[in-house]
């Protein structure tokens, strides 16, 4: 038996393509809540509310710090507690959303630091709204300067949808594992999985590296 | 009496960077103990000619030598090749260089800054190293500063240990690059008058880049002009500051010294 | 409550397996964060040509992957079958070390160029240049952001538990939930709380060095803003 059986590795391509839309869909879906949300924690924090401050920092600390896989695991485990019953495929999202949140929230963070004081100042002489100075004035400052940072936990994101086999949702690399399981072999179907992988995050990282020195060039 | 073999022989020497020829056809020569001062508008080459001296640049067409041997080639079974890191080291060894920015070597002490070329590239044994370093600082008058960081050094302290570094080497050519134009005024003086004193007291062969222009009057004992990447005049300092040649040189001198 | 000592008890089983693996993956990762990280300088474009596919190939595809390929695809293709802690190992530090690499290249590049030359007009060997003085200066960039490296670290150790490492993620999922499962809350409480403690010691040994190479260089530690620094994993 070769080592790599091209007719085999054809045959099961499409199951794999299949199962990859799926690890897209959960990572846009992800990136949507991370994106969202970090911006929500940002802005908060921003505003230092006393215990509420302090409960964000503790909050994004402990997320930041233990392992994804663990709170996947403990939203799997915990939220049914609650009698919240929930997809695997929904909590895989929430998992990956809550925990790059953490991430993004502080890259967005340093984005809104970075704009100058003057520029609030400026706001505040024109009376302008607090809405209207973070709409208006300081966010389209802040964001742009932080695409790139933004871009690469997206593409982060998407390389850590297959820990969600571990409570079953059907992406790239549980298809594989399935795909081996049937016909004993796992060569192809492993392999073709990293293949997808690299396809898709490589061109994304140079993109976002062009993006990164148009940024630094401008 | 005879004619000393020169140290430094600049031969039909051009260098481009891309398609902006900085220096054309090049050739001068400098005696063993000579201090030549090179003086002209900023991009006229001057800063080019000692980093090509310290190989820090690459010549595209001629050659140079130091010593009598060459620097930027080397002889190669009667053929001239460039010349490999290897060969230019041992070449580079009699050559020091100051330069503006100081180039001190933050993670080392000053004393670590003195003793590394001497024990790693002389080697010296570190005692050795370490007396040698003790008379350059006493020499540059920073003898209580041997443990100091640089970075706690004010900028004329700074620049008086890197000349130190420098002569911990032994060099034979010693390139100042614009060496006083990084510090503050009142500083400028102290670190002159250690050159000063070097100039006298040996016999290292100096090239000199440098906007003062007193300096370069009374311690070189030749001063070449430069413009476009050529020598337009090269004469004895009283020559060329009191009557020089050329208009080039005379509206230089005017702007240099009104300012 | 009463039934913490013995949640102790068995998440304190995986601690070793965690510790070793993130210990180890730490180690291979400097090794291959400094050894990539010299070749992607290198002067010869096919050293850096090689260096940059291991690179690239290992931060573009996922760590999950490279595990299950490590661990059943590759005793298929060489005949050998690794213990699951050593191919755990071989994946933190492959995986981590292609992060590693760009850190060191980078910090490498940001000492000023007047070092090299100040170096090169002392005649030091280009081995005397980059041993001496180019990568101490070098180390005190690359520390930060080894930090946050190392904590990726060992925040993916977790999916050993992928492959039947019997470390704390895996005793928690299979042994603790299964017989404990009212308990819940305090399960995943202690886990939270034991990779927390682990990331703590990681940061203050962290610290320590940096302080250590700061002093080298007779500066103040300064602890940049590590987010946009951040390699995410």
């Amino acid at each position: 038996m070769p080592l790599w059986d091209w007719s085999y590795a054809f045959s099961i391509l499409p199951d794999l393509l299949l199962a990859l839309v799926t690890t897209i869909e959960i990572t846009v879906l992800g990136s949507v809540v991370a994106l969202l949300l970090g911006l929500v924690i940002a802005v908060l924090r921003r505003a230092r509310i006393p215990v509420l401050d302090q409960v964000l920092w503790a909050f994004v600390e402990l997320v930041r710090s233990t392992p994804l896989l663990v709170q996947v695991f403990f939203l799997f485990f915990a939220l049914p507690r609650f009698g919240i019953e929930l997809s695997a495929f929904v909590i895989g999202v929430l998992a990956l959303g809550v925990h790059y949140a953490t991430y993004t929230s502080e890259v967005y963070r340093a984005g809104i630091d970075a704009v100058p004081q003057g520029q609030w100042e400026a706001a505040t002489a024109l009376s302008l709204p607090r809405s209207r100075v973070w709409t208006g004035v300081v966010l389209p400052q802040a964001i742009p300067r932080v695409l790139p940072a933004l871009g690469n936990y997206v593409i982060s994101m998407f390389k850590e949808v297959p820990l969600l086999l571990a409570i079953g949702v059907v992406e790239v690399v549980n298809e594989a594992r399935e795909l081996g399981s049937e016909t004993f072999r796992y060569v192809e179907p492993y392999t073709i999985a990293g293949v997808l992988f690299l396809l898709l995050s490589y061109p994304a990282s140079l993109l976002v590296r062009r993006l990164e020195r148009r940024r630094v060039s401008a | 009496m005879s004619v000393p073999e020169p140290m430094i022989v600049f031969d039909g020497v051009e260098k481009r960077f891309g398609s902006n020829v900085v220096l054309h056809d090049l050739s001068f020569t400098v005696s063993p103990g000579e201090h030549v001062t090179l003086i002209g508008p900023s991009g006229s080459g001057k800063t080019t000619i000692l980093r090509l001296l310290m190989t820090l640049e690459k010549v595209d067409e001629g050659t140079i030598s130091v010593g009598g041997r060459y620097l930027s080639h080397q002889d190669k079974g009667g053929t001239l090749v460039p010349a490999d890191e290897r060969y230019s080291r041992e070449v580079r060894k009699r050559i020091g260089m100051v330069f503006q920015q100081f180039n001190l070597f933050p993670n080392m002490t000053v004393r670590g800054n003195l003793i590394e070329g001497p024990t790693r590239v002389l080697g010296l044994s570190r005692d050795e190293a370490n007396t040698r370093a003790a008379d350059l600082l006493e020499l540059v008058g920073l003898s209580d500063k041997i443990d100091a960081h640089p970075t706690q050094l004010s900028g004329g302290q700074q620049q008086r240990v890197a000349i130190a570094r420098a002569l911990a080497m032994h060099p034979d050519v010693l390139l100042l690059d614009e060496v006083t134009s990084a510090l503050d005024p009142e500083l400028v003086a102290g670190v002159l008058a250690l050159l000063r004193d070097l100039g006298e007291t040996t016999d290292i062969t100096f090239l000199c880049v440098t906007h003062e222009m007193g300096f370069a009057r009374d311690f070189s004992h030749r001063v070449m002009m430069f413009d476009g990447g050529r020598v337009i005049e090269d004469a004895a300092p009283e020559q060329l500051f009191t009557a020089p040649e050329h208009e080039r040189t005379k509206s230089f001198l005017q702007a240099v010294l009104d300012h | 409550m009463e039934n913490l000592p013995r949640i102790l008890s068995v998440l304190g089983d995986g601690l070793p397996e965690t510790v070793i693996a993130t210990l180890g993956g730490i180690v291979l990762t400097i090794v291959l964060s400094f050894g990539a990280g010299l070749l992607l300088l290198s002067p010869w474009r096919v050293v850096r040509g090689v260096t940059r596919v291991y690179v690239e190939g290992f931060r573009g595809t996922s760590e999950v992957v490279q595990l299950f390929w490590i661990y059943f695809v590759l005793p298929v293709l060489v005949g050998y079958q690794l213990v699951p802690l050593v191919a755990g190992i071989a994946v933190l530090g492959l995986n981590h070390g292609a992060y590693g690499a760009e850190i060191v290249r980078g910090a490498i590049r940001s000492v000023p160029r007047a070092q090299y030359e100040g170096a090169i007009a002392l005649s030091l060997s280009p081995a005397q240049r980059m041993r001496r003085v180019i990568l101490p200066q070098a180390l005190v960039e690359m520390l930060p952001p080894l930090n946050n490296l190392f904590i990726q670290l060992l925040k993916s150790s977790s999916i050993l538990a992928l492959i039947t490492v019997p470390e704390v993620t895996r005793q928690a999922r299979e042994v603790l939930i299964p017989n404990f499962g009212d308990d819940t809350f305090l399960i995943f409480g202690v886990v939270f709380v034991v990779y927390l403690l682990l990331a703590a010691v990681i940061t203050a040994i962290m610290r320590w060095i940096e302080r250590w190479a700061a002093r080298r260089l007779g500066r103040r530690p300064v602890r940049q803003r590590k987010v946009l620094e951040e390699v995410a994993v």
